[in-house]
């Protein structure tokens, strides 16, 4: 016990998760929108809009998350001086790093989060989106009001999957130099390889809290949410 | 399905979606135009970034021994971790509460921590007790933090694979006198692995697209090369470019055999239940979590 409080009291471990979960929840809003913007696209009437939805989805699925961040850093920021931060302000490499990281995990999961609200847009009958245009509702006015309020609630449980996927995934952010749990950890095992085991403990310990909530949160949600029919 | 959500367009319709087709081409132009206008103001387009490679230089020294050490890296963890996933998931398929438990906390486990966090961890670990010589090391990392991960995942394939098998394959087995061992190694098991290819293919794209988490423990595989490329032709931009197109090209082919795995196996019902599609990996754990609900929606999204 006194090993693991001396730990605590060492190294910024809880500062280290509440940077992880910032990560995860500002790109998870990001992720939202874009992968909803993408997910009308491709289901749209429009074959452009649709081919770009498409090649959007293709293109980041199929691309490593770690080229993606490792991507926006030396790429974007290095290569072509691409700033999201204040450069005059004395965080400005720390914010610039944060900042681009959420940039890639955003980027990176709006094209699950669009797999997931187009699997969300099927589980809606053919008859509601037939009742919608019997009606006399253009294609927008059909998504609005009838299919993707339903398709939310259908795709409920695909999205905690990505919201877990996401909270995982966020620790790839170290490799750009954002402090969260994964470099906190490098760091404590670089400095204390006698302890690895409990040092791993904690942060095992750590994603397992931080992802069984939501896990057990979407699976009551998408079941209590679920349209019935 | 997107059929259904809109009319056949009549004149006016047409002539909208052709308006707003033409202004999405244009915007699409303006932005691709706007990149590379950038790019060749910060000279990233020049023919000394990009020659390099068609040179057979680079392809030898750097993208194919880049490539050799993804595929080496992949294929090593694919076949550990179906081992391994088809023994979690029997295990947790078993009578036995002392074998069932403990299999489902390890499986469940693997589940939560991230990828990465196991790789740091097996890479000081071996290195600290010297378990591989040095120059094995990053690989052994890498293979084992994907083996557990992914056998995790297999893991739970397998155990909706059996679960989704019809009652009566179990009860036939058993009336005609097979073990309960037997019942499962002769009759569901063979069932339920056709029943996942599709699904453990798809997760061949998951394993191709982690192992460039290697980077971060310096294993040396493709995006590794590509920053050596960078540094050694300046051209890091370039490269990293090309060796994401390389991924992309990889790993689209991959989920083509995936979804021709799906039909076929669908097409032959060599399985009593339907084969699982490969994107629906975490939606088939998920429903037998849920223990079959009606919730959730069919298809899902493919594994992250």
């Amino acid at each position: 016990m006194d090993l693991i409080s001396e730990l605590f009291s060492e190294y910024p471990i809880f500062g280290a998760f509440k940077t992880t979960i910032e990560l995860t929840v500002v790109s998870a809003v990001f992720a939202l929108l874009i992968g909803t913007a993408v997910a009308v696209m491709r289901v749209s009437p429009i074959r452009v809009l649709q081919v770009i939805g498409t090649g959007y989805v293709n293109i980041v699925r199929n691309t490593p998350l770690t080229l993606v961040i490792v991507f926006c850093n030396l790429g974007l920021l290095v290569q072509l001086g691409l700033q999201l931060a204040d450069p005059n302000s004395p965080t400005s490499i720390d914010d610039n790093n944060f900042r681009l990281a959420i940039l890639g995990l955003s980027v990176y999961h709006a094209s699950f989060v669009a797999e997931a609200i187009r699997s969300g847009v099927n589980t809606v009958p053919l008859g509601q989106a037939e009742a919608a245009r019997a009606i006399g509702l253009p294609f927008l006015k059909t998504l609005r009001h009838v299919v993707l309020p339903q398709a939310f609630r259908g795709a409920i449980a695909p999205l905690g999957n990505v919201l877990i996927a996401l909270t995982k995934n966020s620790t790839v952010a170290s490799v750009i130099g954002v402090a969260d749990s994964s470099g906190t950890m490098k760091e404590m095992m670089e400095n204390r390889p006698d302890v690895l085991f409990v040092t791993f403990g904690i942060f095992a310990i750590g994603f397992v809290i931080l992802t069984m909530p939501v896990g057990i949160l979407f699976t009551s949600l998408s079941k209590r949410l679920a349209v019935k029919r | 399905m997107s059929s259904v959500l809109f009319d056949t367009p009549g004149p006016k319709a047409k002539r909208l979606y052709a308006v707003v087709g033409a202004v999405s081409i244009v915007a699409l132009l303006l932005v691709l135009w706007f990149v590379l206008s950038k790019l060749g103001d910060k000279g990233q387009l020049t023919s000394a970034k990009w020659k390099p490679f068609l040179t057979g230089e680079i392809w030898t020294e750097y993208l194919i021994p880049g490539l050799i050490g993804t595929l080496k890296a992949a294929a090593i963890s694919v076949a550990l971790a179906l081992l391994l996933g088809v023994l979690l998931g029997v295990g947790r398929l078993s009578a036995a509460r002392w074998i069932r438990w403990p299999s489902g906390v390890i499986v469940e486990f693997f589940r939560a921590v991230p990828v990465l966090l196991m790789m740091l961890f097996t890479y000081a670990l071996y290195g600290h007790y010297n378990l591989f010589p040095s120059e094995q090391l990053p690989l052994a990392a890498v293979v084992t933090g994907l083996t557990l991960y992914n056998g995790s995942v297999v893991a739970e394939l397998v155990r909706s694979g059996v679960y989704s098998l019809p009652k009566g394959q179990n009860e036939a087995a058993l009336a005609v006198g097979l073990t309960t061992g037997k019942t499962m190694r002769l009759v569901l098991l063979p069932q339920a692995i056709t029943a996942m290819l599709p699904a453990i293919v798809g997760q061949l794209v998951v394993i191709l697209k982690d192992t460039a988490l290697g980077y971060i423990i310096t294993y040396e595989e493709l995006l590794r090369k590509a920053e050596q490329i960078g540094n050694y032709k300046s051209n890091l931009l370039p490269a990293l470019l090309f060796v994401g197109a390389l991924f992309v090209i990889i790993n689209y082919f991959v989920s083509l055999i995936a979804n021709w795995v799906e039909r076929r196996t669908r097409r032959r019902g060599r399985s009593a239940g339907g084969p699982i599609a490969p994107d629906q990996i975490d939606q088939a754990a998920v429903a037998t979590a849920a223990a079959a609900a009606n919730t959730v929606g069919q298809g899902g999204q493919s594994a992250i």
